[in-house]
């Protein structure tokens, strides 16, 4: 039976990832800011698929914090098999654009409080020599755009931490899985759909495919793939004037 | 406060179209704020399966409730689930049958909302036994126009209670819905078809069967005239015991096959419902059928409509009606008659036409009421309007009532004679939401609140 921590666990995504373990037999230990909210997850999750489940609180921003959280997480949940980071926020691009804070903010939201939790859950994960870590980057995180490039700078920071660290856990035989999302229907993208929008339980699907396959590094949806491929070719010059 | 999208609405009707605001929370505080917000009207909205205005408000604001849909508990023992509003009914066949247990009372459509079902007080096929899905319902929680979360119940706020269970959303929004599962040994109906020549077949058939089977449905043939008037296939069944089942399902009791799910992949012209298809199709598929014992899997006998997805796209752009209306007992024989014959006389030909016997009803703006009850679609004409006036006036006339659910055009004088526990509703209204807050192009167009 997997033992699992689940950080973001209000993100729509991580719901439907929650289930697709849960129902696979995994007790889960459920955690964001918003208890309330998550104590509902929780409970949902239980009702559906009988699976244990628990409910916490952590912010990412709150580093001095992480140590006791994940202890207690590890504890509550009688060890861990696997962690799952699905925290993360666009934040307001535009005024961090031009206030050091602010920018500050969404780094330590999408980077530096992920960098933290996993580099406990490494640790934990290293000496047991076994277990897994998924992280949710962003395909913003391909190539900086005057838009959004403070939060991409951010999954980008995220994406190459954990390319190293899976390298080291290789040898330890921890599987570490970076996902870099394309746009899927949640609050974060509500009122901004596009034709490539897809649902959260889509990508959750998807993730937890790659997850069973061992995949280290996956698109989903997988056209991103090949759409980031050709983007991240056009010469900067150019790219500066198509402003996409 | 989260951003709302600006974006256009329709009911499963596709008409008629309004363009709001909508919000979709995905967090109770969330919510609270949008509803508490010092702006304009606000109506929730499920999965848009009322077929008419009910769930769009115009230059408002909407809030799409679909994404507040967690499971909160459930005892096995007594059946009872309690589940926030946007659960659908599929969701809880999915999780609760094979563990034996099924919602008490299903619409024609698995894909609503609970939330929905409460605020229009749905019925089943088995509204002669259990009456709407109010009855089934042990306590709500509603959020008000202040922001206070309220419990009613029928021992707690029960006035609160009976104005929301029917009460489109106009009183508040649920939040959460307690109900009580049906315990059930399989997943299949065991029953039978039977064929009723004209309408008073179809009628002794009801009254026949109306203590032996929990489940009945008939569906009229609109091509039948004069003497096979009402001609009909009647389906009646019960939720079959275990050891009822053919040996290979009794295994596994709660198990059925899988359904295909072919989309109608986009609006078809619209010369595919034309007065002559509609007779032509009726015809051939009452010929189709055989009397006799059958077997259904629960998906075949409560959501036929189900196993092709936006199946509404086949009356094209211009959207279609429902009418649905419903005879006080003792008057039912003869509205039935006096509508069908309207109806072949007009000519424009209703594509499906299903009749139901209904029982005893609480709440005061649900639409049941004991006797006969005829839903109709028609395509959208321009003399469909006037004619439907016409119905309108026969079935006032006779005591009866139509469903606000599917309906797009009933007047308020109308409705105001149609419904008359109405008032004692608006008083319960104006002490929850004096500001009227909570407001709808349905509400409006009926006048609720009236201007009094
Ligand atoms: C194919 C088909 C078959 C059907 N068969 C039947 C049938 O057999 N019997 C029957 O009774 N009905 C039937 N219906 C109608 C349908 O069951 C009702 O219209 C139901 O209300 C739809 O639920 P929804 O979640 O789609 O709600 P919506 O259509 O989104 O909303 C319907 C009403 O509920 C209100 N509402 C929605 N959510 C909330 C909430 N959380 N709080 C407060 N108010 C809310 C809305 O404001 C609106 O007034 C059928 C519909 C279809 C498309
Ligand atoms: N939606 C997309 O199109 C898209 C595209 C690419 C990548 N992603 C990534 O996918 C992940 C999930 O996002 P989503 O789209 O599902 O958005 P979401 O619904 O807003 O979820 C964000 C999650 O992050 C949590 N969170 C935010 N700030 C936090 C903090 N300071 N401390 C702890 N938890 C915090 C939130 O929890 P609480 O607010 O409840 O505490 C919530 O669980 C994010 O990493 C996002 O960057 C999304």
């Amino acid at each position: 039976m997997q033992r699992l921590l689940i950080l973001g666990a209000t993100s729509p995504i991580a719901r439907s990832l929650a289930m697709r373990f849960a129902t696979e037999g995994a007790s889960l230990f459920l955690a964001a800011r918003d208890l309330a909210e998550v104590e509902r997850l929780a409970s949902d999750i239980t009702v559906r698929t009988g699976a244990r489940a628990v409910s916490g609180v952590f912010d990412a921003a709150e580093f001095y914090f992480h140590a006791t959280f994940f202890e207690k997480a590890v504890a509550e949940l009688g060890g861990l098999d696997g962690m799952i980071v699905c925290f993360g926020t666009l934040g307001d691009e535009t005024a961090a654009q031009v206030d050091p804070e602010k920018a500050l903010a969404i780094l330590n939201q999408n980077f530096t409080g992920a960098v933290s939790l996993i580099t406990l859950a490494a640790r934990h994960l290293e000496q047991q020599k076994s277990g897994f870590i998924i992280a949710i980057g962003s395909v913003a995180g391909e190539r900086g755009r005057p838009k959004n490039y403070v939060y991409g700078s951010a999954k980008a920071a995220l994406a190459t931490f954990l390319q190293g660290l899976r390298g080291r856990m290789a040898r330890a035989g921890v599987h570490v899985m970076t996902v870099k999302l394309g746009t899927v229907d949640t609050r974060m993208t509500w009122g901004r759909e596009s034709p490539l929008t897809v649902a959260p339980e889509a990508a959750a699907d998807s993730i937890y495919g790659a997850w069973k396959r061992g995949a280290e590094v996956v698109f989903v949806p997988w056209f991103w793939q090949p759409i980031m491929g050709i983007i991240k070719l056009i010469p900067e010059s150019i790219f500066r004037r198509v402003n996409i | 406060m989260p951003l709302p999208r600006r974006g256009v609405l329709t009911g499963w009707g596709s008409f008629p179209i309004a363009e709001s605001d909508i919000y979709r929370p995905e967090k109770i505080a969330e919510l609270a704020a949008v509803v508490t917000s010092n702006s304009t009207s606000v109506i929730a909205r499920g999965a848009g399966r009322a077929y008419g205005d009910a769930a769009l408000n115009g230059g408002n604001r909407v809030v799409d409730m679909q994404r507040l849909s967690r499971m909160l508990a459930f005892d096995s023992e007594s059946g009872l689930l309690r589940c926030e509003a946007g659960v659908t009914i599929g969701e809880i066949i999915d999780v609760f049958l094979r563990r034996g247990f099924f919602p008490p009372v299903v619409p024609g459509t698995q894909f609503v909302t609970l939330g929905g079902s409460v605020a229009a007080d749905v019925h089943g096929k088995s509204h002669h036994r259990d009456s709407s899905l109010g009855n089934h319902v042990t306590s709500i929680d509603l959020m008000l126009a202040s922001g206070e979360v309220r419990r009613c119940s029928r021992e707690e706020n029960s006035d609160l209670f009976w104005a929301t269970v029917g009460g489109m959303g106009l009183t508040g929004t649920i939040l959460e819905v307690e109900l009580r599962l049906r315990r059930v040994e399989s997943a299949w109906f065991d029953g039978e078809i039977s064929m009723a020549a004209n309408i008073d077949e179809a009628i002794e058939t009801f009254e026949r069967t109306e203590r032996q089977y929990g489940y009945s449905v008939a569906w009229i043939d609109c091509a039948g005239t004069r003497g096979s008037l009402g001609r009909s296939i009647v389906n009646l069944g019960n939720v079959a015991s275990r050891q009822s089942l053919p040996p290979p399902l009794r295994q596994e009791p709660f198990k059925v096959p899988p359904r295909m799910h072919p989309t109608v992949p986009f609006n078809l012209p619209s010369f595919a419902l034309s007065s002559l298809g509609i007779k032509t199709f009726n015809t051939a598929y009452y010929a189709m059928h055989r009397a006799g014992p059958k077997l259904f899997d629960y998906q075949t006998f409560f959501f036929p409509l189900d196993a092709i997805r936006k199946w509404n796209r086949i009356y094209g752009t211009r959207g279609f009606l429902q009418y649905q209306c419903v005879w006080p007992l003792s008057e039912s024989r003869a509205g039935l008659i006096e509508t069908l014959e309207a109806i072949a006389r007009w000519g424009g030909g209703s594509f499906l036409t299903v009749l139901k016997k209904f029982g005893p009803q609480d709440g005061m703006l649900s639409f049941p009421m004991p006797g006969y009850t005829l839903a109709l679609d028609f395509p959208i004409t321009r003399e469909l309007m006037e004619f439907l006036d016409r119905l309108d006036e026969m079935v006032v006339k006779r005591g009866g009532r139509v469903y606000l659910a599917k309906d797009a055009r009933l007047r308020p004088e109308v409705f105001r004679a149609m419904y008359p526990k109405a008032g004692r509703w608006l008083e319960i209204k104006r002490g929850v939401d004096p500001e009227n807050r909570f407001s709808s192009n349905l509400a409006r167009r009926i006048g609720l609140p009236g201007g009094e």
